[in-house]
């Protein structure tokens, strides 16, 4: 385990339990607006400063990776548990069911995946859940892609043919006896889906389709703070700060995972 | 060793037609065979590879997958054609009624599932057996196969154990729910010859222990002198010959035995002849035949060889060949 992997451990463990015990770690309400206080800079009260209502940035950001680490983990374990069940059984019925399944998930692949997930939001309306349940869509196919390559790849193997022949069912076989076996690419899958959908669920809030004011999400902050760059930075700065590190973290562990599950990497 | 006549038939399989359709042609990997397997007999099964061994006995839990596909025959089971049956009623067969023990043991074990988990699994699922119980059962039967400290065993993964543990491992999983048929393909091809010897007492000790009836395959026709009780000769997807063990081995009837029981080295011959090999290859399976399938590389062939295709016939009691020929 190398000094990178650990390093980003430890950074979005922090800034995941920061944000989880958000009231306790900072010292303001995120939507109380103080007069006379707009755009103060950085200092040892408001540590990341304030905005344009004066609310304190620092504990608008820990607030609002509530709801963004909420969203990529929704999306992301949603999609799984639709995609990763509809890649194994198209994968190891094959034929027509096969074709039904994937042919599908290609057609949500062909549109791009913001593009996506923004006519979603769209038809939906705009709301920090409806962007999750857009997020959770466009991430299905990936998870169904990679499930069903893996369990071509196993239901070949001797073992397969074993459970079957002590009268496993297709059910048991499926979920039982091959799962386990295709969990590797399965988890890298997972790590990177996270991190791709606390991305796009900013995007979304960025274009004012996702998290709605007063509440904050980073992305919506990156939105509001974008139009006083000049004269308060760090109202864009630490949201952005903090989907960048949260992205890197992740991507870095599940490298890492990748590394580690991959027998021909193993030195 | 000798078959009474009067013994119960547990499983019959009739006119067995099994083909392989691949892109461009079709494979006939079981061209209509007959047998009865009767209680408490080892039934050995040889043939050279391709022979049709192993999709034979695949067929009989029907567990031919595509592009294989059983054509025509009956599998009678238990009065019951196996192969009519639902899959909700193959599953209840599958295990507890016949079960199975693969080739490989480095392949057939899930690599991510304990060992007690993979023995366990068909005793849940097969029998009434509490938890608890199963469990119990579970540490008597790896005991049972002869690998010590079951306790321990119970709790490691495949990758923990050797070739011929993996395999006495298959066969706790095969015996777990008390099966009346045990089918073997070729169970100790992959071990060395101590550990085969070990396993084929062990066979044979549970043979008598649970009286069951079992299916043995190989190609290795000394190891099935030494068990046998009645022995089929499989080539090109047809019965060759089928006579209990000593008549056999004492007296082949076809030339297809007789060629193959010559080419097995003599451990007591001191003399540096060659071994004795069968000339030409096995046949192309995609072919159909008009004549004998060994046609080519028979040393006693006649002309209705090559038109007609001989039929099982009866030579002797209780031992029966396809072959136009007496030799």
């Amino acid at each position: 385990m190398n000094i990178k992997f650990k390093l980003s451990i430890i950074l979005l463990l922090i800034i995941v339990l920061i944000s989880i015990f958000a009231p306790v770690f900072s010292n303001y309400n995120p939507l109380e607006i103080q007069k006379g206080k707009q755009f103060l800079p950085p200092s040892m009260i408001h540590y990341f400063g304030t905005d344009e209502f004066g609310r304190d940035v620092f504990s608008r950001t820990l607030y609002a990776g509530r709801i963004s680490l909420l969203a990529g983990l929704v999306a992301v374990i949603v999609s799984a548990l639709v995609g990763v069940p509809l890649g194994l059984i198209s994968g190891y019925y094959g034929k027509i069911i096969d074709t039904c399944i994937m042919r599908t998930m290609d057609s949500l692949l062909a549109f791009p995946a913001l593009l996506l997930a923004l006519s979603i939001v769209a038809v939906l309306g705009p709301s920090s859940l409806n962007a999750m349940i857009a997020v959770s869509i466009v991430s299905i196919p990936n998870f169904a892609r990679i499930s069903r390559a893996s369990i071509l790849t196993q239901k070949e193997k001797d073992y397969v043919d074993a459970a079957v022949s002590i009268g496993a069912s297709d059910k048991r076989v499926i979920f039982f006896t091959i799962l386990p076996n295709c969990i590797g690419p399965i988890l890298v899958q997972i790590t990177i889906a996270v991190a791709f959908a606390i991305l796009v669920e900013a995007a979304l809030s960025f274009l004012g389709l996702g998290t709605q004011p007063p509440d904050a999400s980073w992305g919506a902050m990156l939105f509001s703070g974008r139009g006083y760059l000049r004269v308060a930075w760090w109202y864009a700065f630490f949201p952005g700060l903090f989907i960048t590190l949260v992205i890197l973290t992740l991507n870095i562990i599940s490298e890492e995972i990748r590394d580690k599950l991959d027998p021909t990497t193993v030195t | 060793m000798k078959r009474q006549i009067d013994k119960e038939i547990v499983l019959s399989v009739k006119n067995l037609i099994v083909k392989f359709f691949t892109k461009n042609k079709v494979v006939n990997a079981v061209n209509g065979i007959n047998y009865n397997l009767y209680k408490g007999e080892i039934l050995g099964i040889v043939g050279e590879s391709g022979s049709g061994k192993s999709v034979n006995v695949l067929s009989i839990t029907n567990l031919i997958r595509p592009p294989g596909k059983i054509v025509e025959g009956e599998i009678i089971y238990d009065s019951k054609n196996i192969l009519n049956l639902s899959s909700k009623e193959l599953r209840k067969i599958r295990g507890k009624e016949i079960a199975n023990i693969f080739q490989d043991p480095m392949s057939s074990l899930n690599p991510v599932l304990k060992i007690g988990t993979q023995i366990i699994e068909s005793i849940l699922k097969h029998t009434n057996i509490n938890k608890k119980n199963s469990i119990k059962r579970t540490l008597e039967l790896i005991n049972n196969v002869g690998i010590p400290s079951a306790k321990e065993r119970y709790f490691n993964h495949p990758h923990q154990l050797s070739g011929g543990m993996r395999q006495r491992i298959m066969i706790a999983i095969g015996l777990s729910c008390d099966p009346k048929i045990l089918i073997a393909d070729e169970p100790t091809t992959a071990l060395d010859v101590t550990i085969q010897a070990q396993i084929v007492d062990l066979i044979q000790d549970l043979k008598i222990q649970y009286n069951m009836s079992i299916i043995w395959i190989t190609h290795d026709l000394g190891l099935l002198a030494g068990i046998a009780d009645r022995i089929i000769v499989m080539y090109a997807g047809r019965i060759m010959e089928e006579a209990n063990v000593i008549e056999l081995y004492e007296n082949p009837k076809h030339p297809y035995t007789k060629a193959l029981l010559q080419s097995t080295p003599d451990l007591n011959d001191d003399s540096e002849k060659k071994l004795h090999t069968i000339e030409g290859y096995p046949p192309d399976m995609t072919q159909e035949f008009v004549g004998c399938p060994f046609f080519d590389r028979c040393l006693y062939k006649e002309n209705i060889c090559n038109q007609n295709n001989p039929d099982l016939r009866q030579v002797n009691t209780a031992h029966n060949i396809a072959c136009h020929i007496d030799i």
